[in-house]
């Protein structure tokens, strides 16, 4: 029988037969922790193991959710794992460096193929790279740590085919939201993902990382956007400076289901509070008034998606009352930006430029909605209370820059 | 070692329709503004801080209580502290019809019990499991029931990893257990 992607990924890395619902011991390229369970990662692993030194070729700490520590609780909490990391020779991709999974892809670490853990439930970004990520508890990771191993159940893969083309003006996260909306929480659960077809093929690294993001809010496990071409492996060749070469799905591979959703035509979608999948057409919610404009997130931070909003935004003003917040995934993201010129175009519309990292997601990096603050933002949870109190929307860059310019949710087309 | 049987007082998560609360996220179990905390011990008095109708959980949660979910329960982040929060307030096991992956294999591997009932979104329909209803749960045996009305359902069976974890008590002591450690 052949296998799929995942398998394939969890087969190298396990001397146990790889199979959905087999539970296997899986070898870990990179156990990481970040700002957020990182703290207790380091306590657990002082209590079990007490000095016994983590391998530092592949135990690395990201700190991105409060970057730079925005009060004495966070700050703490960073410098225990500093502490930590100096006495055992560990790297830190410290709170200059921005989203730690964005960081792994760049620096190569996350390379195609290999398994990478985290204190992220969005780890599993890692996907778009070709490599297995998953986000896990600090037992988990401490365990990790000091082992270099876990444990897994493997799932089963889906695979998931868009037919046809969407229309112009829609992105990556259109795909996602569309996902959402017609599979939501359920459809996918505890599954691996594979996604194809027209839609996904010219996909950029940016736009996989979109894609891939949100399969934790479709409650799957990972998803793989697995059809690339040789501009892709071109382009992680110039980002990470190695090869890209990952591992294809054999022909007779198994899938538990292959879904087709035809996404012809496919206009720009939005997710209205309280939930990822409750995604309705932007133009349904056209006109709805809005305070706050969030561009970033480990979904939509990399270079192309302000590019794609600095495009609307070119020449323009947010209007007045409306604040747009702008976060780079990460410090190279930022430094494309400063080069590119995206930034001043941002800046100069109106937005508030923040340091790189997570942003809205998590209390203290861009700031909160406050009661009855409504916000567009292009994160990937609007859960009650995620973002702040206020309820949020989820779009794509595109929607939320013409949205920041109309100051109430619009199409692109609203300000071109 | 974790326990496998249990009897205690039922808290069922519904919502202001008396429909069992599906989707309920980490962010609703435990808000990402507490996340600064390590301290188990204190993490009890944000357990459901941010679940509408629920608030008040922790004042009146007894320890040994056991509680009903909805499906996919725990979806949403990494944070342990969303398992560890009930685990200090003394709650004993948590049933529910499925859970969020990451969210299970944190319950697990900190043995704390958690068990999946595909059964548990009809017989709560049927109002055959109320708030306050003793439940008796015999994990090993991969049954639950409410004796007062008579009712007996099934659990998932756990993997054979999973049942030696929380038999260990935790992964660490299930790790040093492990030849060569």
């Amino acid at each position: 029988m052949g296998q799929t992607i995942l398998e394939k990924i969890i087969q190298a890395h396990a001397t146990d037969a790889v199979r959905p619902g087999a539970v296997v011991w899986m070898d870990l390229d990179v156990r990481s922790a970040r700002d957020f369970g990182g703290p207790n990662v380091v306590k657990h692993y002082e209590r079990e193991y007490g000095e016994a030194r983590p391998d530092p070729e592949h135990t690395f700490f990201t700190f991105d959710l409060c970057a730079p520590a925005c009060s004495l609780k966070y700050a703490d909490n960073q410098q225990l794992c500093r502490d930590f990391a100096r006495k055992h020779g560990l790297t830190v991709f410290d709170v200059d460096r921005g989203v730690g999974s964005h960081v792994l892809i760049e620096e190569g670490l996350a390379g195609a193929n290999t398994t990478v853990v985290g204190t992220d439930s969005h780890m599993n970004i890692l996907g778009a790279a070709g490599s297995f990520g998953q986000g896990m508890g600090d037992v988990d990771i401490a365990f990790a740590f000091r082992t270099g191993r876990t444990w897994f159940e493997v799932p089963s893969t889906i695979k998931v085919i868009f037919k046809g083309r969407p229309a112009a003006g829609t992105s990556a996260k259109d795909l996602a939201l569309f996902v959402l909306q017609k599979l939501g929480t359920r459809d996918l659960a505890n599954a691996a993902v594979e996604f194809e077809g027209e839609a996904v093929r010219g996909l950029t690294l940016s736009g996989r990382i979109t894609l891939c993001s949100m399969i934790t809010e479709m409650a799957g496990i990972i998803g793989f956007a697995s059809q690339h071409g040789q501009a892709l492996k071109d382009e992680m060749k110039a980002l990470t400076g190695r090869d890209f070469e990952p591992f294809q799905a054999d022909k007779n591979a198994s899938y538990e289901r292959v879904i087709e959703l035809d996404a012809s035509g496919l206009p720009p979608l939005i997710a209205e509070p309280p939930s990822p999948s409750h995604v309705r057409e932007v133009r349904e919610l056209r006109g709805t008034r809005i305070d706050s404009a969030f561009i970033g997130s480990c979904t939509n931070g990399r270079a192309e998606d302000f590019a794609a909003a600095a495009r609307l935004l070119d020449g323009r003003k947010v209007k007045p009352g409306v604040m747009l917040k702008v976060v780079p995934a990460t410090r190279r993201v930022y430094d494309e930006l400063l080069r590119r010129g995206i930034l001043q175009t941002l800046f100069d519309a109106g937005a508030i430029v923040i340091n790189a990292g997570c942003g809205g997601c998590a209390e203290g990096h861009a700031g909160l909605t406050g009661k009855g603050e409504v916000q567009v933002s292009t994160g990937n949870r609007n859960f009650p209370g995620k973002q702040g109190k206020g309820p949020t929307y989820l779009a794509s860059p595109e929607v939320v820059a013409a949205s920041a310019l109309e100051g109430a949710i619009a199409l692109p087309e609203d300000v071109r | 070692m974790s326990k496998t049987r249990f009897e205690g007082r039922v808290w069922v998560l519904l919502d202001g329709q008396g429909r069992l609360i599906e989707d309920i996220d980490t962010d609703q179990i435990f808000h990402n503004a507490h996340l600064h905390i390590t301290d188990v011990a204190q993490m009890g008095a944000y357990a459901l801080g941010n679940l509408e109708g629920w608030k008040d959980f922790p004042s009146r949660v007894e320890p040994g209580d056991i509680l009903v979910a909805g499906r996919n329960f725990g979806a949403g982040s990494s944070r342990q502290q969303a398992v560890d929060c009930f685990a200090s307030l003394g709650v004993a096991a948590i049933l529910a019809p499925s859970f969020g992956a990451i969210y299970f294999r944190n319950a697990v591997n900190s043995g704390f019990p958690v068990f999946k009932a595909r059964g548990l979104e009809d017989l709560v329909r049927a109002r055959k499991i109320l708030s306050g209803d003793v439940l008796r749960v015999d994990g090993s045996k991969g049954e639950a029931a409410v004796p007062s009305r008579g009712v007996v359902f099934e659990l998932e069976p756990m993997s054979r990893v999973q049942t030696d974890i929380l038999r260990a008590g935790n992964l660490f002591l299930f790790g040093k257990s492990l030849p060569g450690s």
